[in-house]
């Protein structure tokens, strides 16, 4: 049990970053984003063949990864940049799968269908196999810590009151003299880049990776733990990525209770569930369940 | 006097219609210029070609002296032209103090590396800026609603609000869009104090389209009258009340609607 404890915590901290990465592009700057599986994927095949092909040490293949998760983003977001908030959306949706096919595709390189096996896992030598899963859960929680000060951080300074301005009304923030183009190019990129982490960190985890992984669902996953977590409260976002995955993996154990369900009815039944889940949300909590804190002036400048 | 802002022979349409037609216009340094004319006189379609919101099928803007017909809004606005909207846009789900903190531009914080590298730089230009906000919402009589969402404030006090967001940049020039527009009569006066106070005290340069004649009355001179998209006439208010061809194109425009 306490395995797979260990093994759900780290999965919840995969959903994590990629939750902040997105309520910093979403949440806070208003920037839709659907190819969120397509970053994941690209940080794992980055990192996965660096080391599987190159022999990249993992060390350096991560940082490449989520090098390369940045460089994405700022791509999608230059590209988008003559289209529309809609049009953004459909760009995006349209990259995540485009990469998927890629890796789909390109089995010479990428093994395609059949998995990419990795072997290479940061300190994977110096750790003994037994408790390799702990010290990989603190990897993960270390690199949610990171990214959550970064987001925090980032949200608390003039620059995320500028993007939040970005999101109320870019016309306005435009003729006010703030260069909207570079501000949303630029977090788009810092999501990216976390974005590529996770991946990363996903591939030397399961290290055996393949295009199926990286369904347009897995976004759907992220946009629910930022929805009913409270777009653009970090804290929120947490919470939401924890209460998405708790919901996802304890309806598993459902099937066991009864007879009635067979595994195949139990995995289309909890996709109802998430469903519902959002529904009631939106309903009871239309904000999420912390919702973006109003901004308080005597607790921040008065100190 | 120079001209601050000169607009020439500027041309826009939309679809079939040709809502600005070779509309040719200066302001000059100091002035608080009146823009009036009746309503689909092109106005606020002048107003975006001018702030940069849209760009003109023809014509050219300067502002000091310097092209900036093919500039980006944000680009002009750093130059130290700004404008305002006819319909309030304010930032709403942010609070009023924030929507002046927001403003000041080339903010140190708003960078990445700072936030991280040099927070400490970051905090003191951030209480400079809430100094300055503070100031900015004594002067607006703001201060009470500091905390307040602006998507939450009367009509009126969001025309305050982004006059007050013009204070908080250092700008020469102010594209005011009716800020009298749904003002009480009592908000009128802060609000036709504050531009007085603005350009006889701070420097400040208007251009004001604006629907309320005791308005224009008592600020602006001179005062441009825009008709079908072009230059009417222009000059002191006093004479163009008397004018026949302005009282044409205002009741004609009565008349018809």
């Amino acid at each position: 049990m306490s395995v797979y404890l260990v093994s759900m915590g780290t999965y919840v901290g995969f959903f994590m970053i990629l939750a902040l990465a997105l309520n910093l592009q979403w949440g806070i700057t208003g920037m839709v984003n659907f190819g969120i599986a397509g970053f994941y994927a690209l940080g794992a095949y980055t990192s996965g063949l660096l080391t599987v092909r190159l022999g990249v040490p993992v060390g350096l293949a991560i940082p490449a990864a989520c090098l390369a998760g940045l460089g994405l983003g700022a791509a999608v977001a230059l590209l988008s940049v003559r289209l529309r908030e809609d049009f953004l959306a459909i760009v995006t949706l349209g990259v995540g799968e485009m990469i998927r096919l890629i890796v789909l595709n390109e089995d010479q390189i990428t093994e395609g269908p059949r998995g990419l096996r990795i072997e290479a896992r940061p300190f994977g030598t110096m750790i003994a196999p037994e408790h390799y899963p702990l010290f990989y859960l603190g990897l993960v929680a270390a690199c949610v810590l990171l990214a959550y000060a970064v987001c925090e951080a980032i949200r608390r300074a003039p620059m995320g009151r500028t993007l939040r301005a970005i999101r109320e009304d870019d016309v306005v923030a435009a003729v006010l003299g703030k260069n909207v183009l570079l501000h949303r190019v630029r977090i788009f990129a810092v999501g990216g880049f976390f974005m590529g982490l996770a991946g990363a960190l996903y591939a030397h985890y399961v290290q055996n990776i393949s295009p199926e992984v990286f369904m347009p669902v897995v976004a759907m996953f992220i946009w629910m733990s930022v929805i009913v977590g409270g777009a653009g409260n970090n804290r929120g976002i947490l919470l939401g990525a924890g209460a998405v995955m708790v919901f996802l993996e304890g309806t598993r154990f459902v099937g066991d209770f009864t007879d009635a369900l067979d595994a195949e009815k139990m995995s289309a039944l909890r996709i109802i569930g998430i469903g519902l889940l959002l529904i009631v949300t939106l309903r009871l909590r239309p904000r999420g369940l912390l919702p973006e804190r109003k901004f308080n002036a005597s607790s921040k400048l008065s100190a | 006097m120079s001209a601050l802002l000169e607009a020439t022979d500027m041309w826009q349409s939309f679809g079939g219609v040709q809502a600005v037609r070779g509309m040719s216009l200066e302001v000059s340094r100091g002035t608080i210029t009146g823009l009036i004319g009746p309503n689909g006189a092109g106005k606020s379609t002048l107003f975006n070609l001018l702030s940069g919101v849209i760009r003109p099928d023809a014509g050219q803007v300067s502002f000091k002296e310097q092209d900036i017909t093919r500039l980006a809004p944000w680009r002009r606005a750093r130059l130290g032209l700004i404008r305002t909207f006819q319909l309030a846009r304010e930032f709403q789900r942010m609070t009023v103090l924030e929507n002046l903190m927001f403003a000041p531009q080339l903010q140190l914080g708003e960078n990445f590396w700072p936030i991280f590298l040099r927070p400490g730089a970051v905090c003191a230009q951030e209480a400079e800026v809430y100094r300055r906000a503070c100031e900015v919402m004594e002067i607006a009589t703001l201060t009470n609603l500091r905390d307040d969402y602006a998507g939450d404030l009367s009509g009126g006090q969001k025309k305050l609000l982004e006059l007050a967001r013009t204070l908080m940049i250092d700008c020469d020039l102010i594209l005011l869009d009716e800020p009298g527009a749904g003002v009480n009569p009592a908000l009128m006066n802060t609000l036709t104090d504050m531009i007085w106070r603005l350009n006889r005290e701070h420097g400040k340069t208007f251009l004001i389209v604006e629907h309320d004649m005791d308005m224009i009355a008592q600020l602006c001179d001179p005062v441009v009258v825009m008709t079908q998209g072009s230059l009417l006439t222009k000059g002191g208010f006093d004479d163009l009340r008397r004018d026949p061809a302005v009282i044409e194109a205002y009741l004609g425009s009565v008349a018809n609607g």
